[in-house]
């Protein structure tokens, strides 16, 4: 059995396989933004490849951390901006 | 501060910099690659590595980067700026400095994005964006999506998703018929090449497929719920949960930048034994020119023989190279951007993403330095890699120098080894 991580989004408890992205926890627990604009539009992923800085979330209370290039660990806490 | 010290230092961990990795290697050198992501492969190989049977053409290249003896992979690893005569490199929120002899750039492409009314919204994204988020996790099984853009890419993409449950409901290439046929006659003259083609097609089996098709408006209201094509038969509404666009590629230039190498054609310039303009310093891949896997495979391996100093087996492989570099250039007249396509803004779409600036304002502007000083357009998080690519090609303005930090860090981690010393 592949190994599941537990974490919160926005306080929600998601599971993920081991290996899933930030990105992928903040999808299945249904969030599509993951931060405001400056004009407060909401924003999700965009290049998918660490380029577009479009995804950042609040992680374990480090903000502005790109959700498609981190990897899910046990007990992370993930805030969306949105 | 840390410091880490090879013979050879590699930028970047996909197919070129590999190449580049194990022949320098297989040469006896001591060979440090550093990447950014989580693990090696670049994006055409993502997650390709820890797979029980990676596909094929990464296979041996994996394996021979496994049993390379002096290669050294540190992954999750960014170079932030210069250091001396050695690079500054962030690694799990700490900084090191990487010193070398010869420096192999290997930094790939990203997708270039075009603005057009509601393409800020969540669930709009790039095309080989979701396949590399899908890789990483992201539930595609039974979404809708539309693929759009330009580039073989879009369909490799496409067929990816497909095999993971996703509905593909239209692919809209912007290029014109006769081009792409003229190119689908290239491809068949390579077993290899049509082979991969046909696989694609049986994948795709069925798909509605449109050339001199383009997406003109996303539509929603707090994330994406249809798309407007526009299509040689008028304009087309479907309703999806994701768009997938991209409009080509572009090389990744700001390690180079950083470094000083000359540029030219929105490339790293290299001579024909894969050197910058700086001494000491190559480029390989991508960076040098879009040209798919296998000019990345040999530019790769080329670079990893001279640097290693074995310019003999380097020649030996320069006629493959002049072959994928005519395949290169057929890729790029197949798919060259239509004008049409710089029509897409309106006044208020946003072009830059990260500031939020509008068309509008930016088309008041003559050049790229005049917009970024009056609007702030390419000063954000994403440092003008989103929107100079977009701004290239609306307005003909290049970004010709890039500024360290080249990606941006916490100031903790930046003045931590410095703190001893006050």
């Amino acid at each position: 059995m592949p190994e599941r991580i537990a974490l919160t989004v926005n306080g929600q408890r998601v599971n993920v396989p081991a290996g899933s992205t930030v990105l992928a926890a903040l999808t299945l627990a249904g969030a599509s933004a993951c931060r405001r604009s400056v004009t407060g539009q909401p924003r999700g992923a965009l290049c998918g490849m660490g380029v577009c800085f479009e995804c950042r979330v609040t992680i374990d209370g480090v903000a502005h951390r790109r959700s498609c290039q981190i990897l899910c660990e046990q007990g992370m806490e993930v805030r969306t901006d949105a | 501060m840390r410091e880490r010290r090879a013979d050879v230092v590699v930028v970047g961990a996909g197919p070129a910099g590999i190449a580049a990795a194990v022949r320098a290697a297989e040469r006896g050198r001591r060979v440090l690659v550093l990447d950014d992501n989580a693990d090696a492969g670049g994006q055409i190989w993502r997650a390709e590595r820890k797979r029980a049977k990676p596909v094929s053409e990464a296979a041996p290249w994996f394996a021979h980067l496994a049993s390379s003896v002096g290669v050294e992979l540190v992954c999750g690893a960014r170079v932030v700026d210069r250091a001396g005569d050695g690079l500054l490199v962030e690694l799990r929120g700490n900084v090191e400095r990487v010193c070398f002899e010869r420096l192999i750039l290997a930094t790939g492409a990203r997708e270039r994005f075009l603005p057009f009314p509601g393409w800020t919204l969540p669930n709009v994204v790039g095309a080989g964006g979701l396949q590399a988020m899908v890789k990483g996790g992201l539930p595609i099984e039974g979404k809708r999506v539309v693929v759009a853009g330009s580039g073989p890419l879009l369909l490799a993409v496409a067929a990816y998703l497909r095999r993971r449950g996703a509905h593909i409901a239209f692919i809209a290439e912007q290029t014109h018929w006769s081009r792409l046929v003229g190119f689908a006659a290239r491809v068949a003259r390579s077993g290899a090449r049509l082979r991969q083609a046909l696989a694609l097609g049986g994948t795709l089996a069925g798909v509605p497929f449109l050339a001199n098709a383009w997406p003109v408006a996303a539509e929603g209201t707090s994330a994406l719920e249809g798309v407007v094509l526009q299509t040689p038969r008028g304009r087309r509404r479907l309703a999806c949960d994701y768009l997938a666009c991209g409009f080509g590629l572009l090389p990744n230039l700001e390690v180079a930048m950083l470094l000083g190498c000359a540029v030219r054609d929105g490339a790293v310039a290299v001579d024909e034994r894969q050197r910058t303009t700086i001494d000491g310093v190559f480029a390989a891949g991508e960076a040098t020119g879009i040209g798919g896997l296998e000019l990345s495979l040999v530019e790769g391996e080329i670079a990893g023989y001279v640097a290693a100093g074995c310019e003999r087996e380097a020649q030996r492989l320069y006629a493959q190279r002049a072959q994928a570099r005519g395949f290169a250039r057929a890729l790029a007249h197949a798919f060259e951007l239509r004008d049409e396509l710089r029509e897409l803004a309106e006044a208020q779409t946003i072009v830059c993403r990260c500031e939020d600036v509008t068309y509008e304002r930016l088309a008041r502007h003559s050049t790229w330095r005049s917009a970024k000083l009056h609007t702030r357009c390419g000063m954000g998080a994403c440092q003008g890699r989103i929107c100079g690519g977009a701004a290239e090609f609306l307005f003909g303005w290049r970004n010709e120098a890039t500024r360290p930090p080249v990606f941006p860090i916490r100031i903790a981690a930046l003045t931590a080894p410095y703190e001893d010393m006050s």
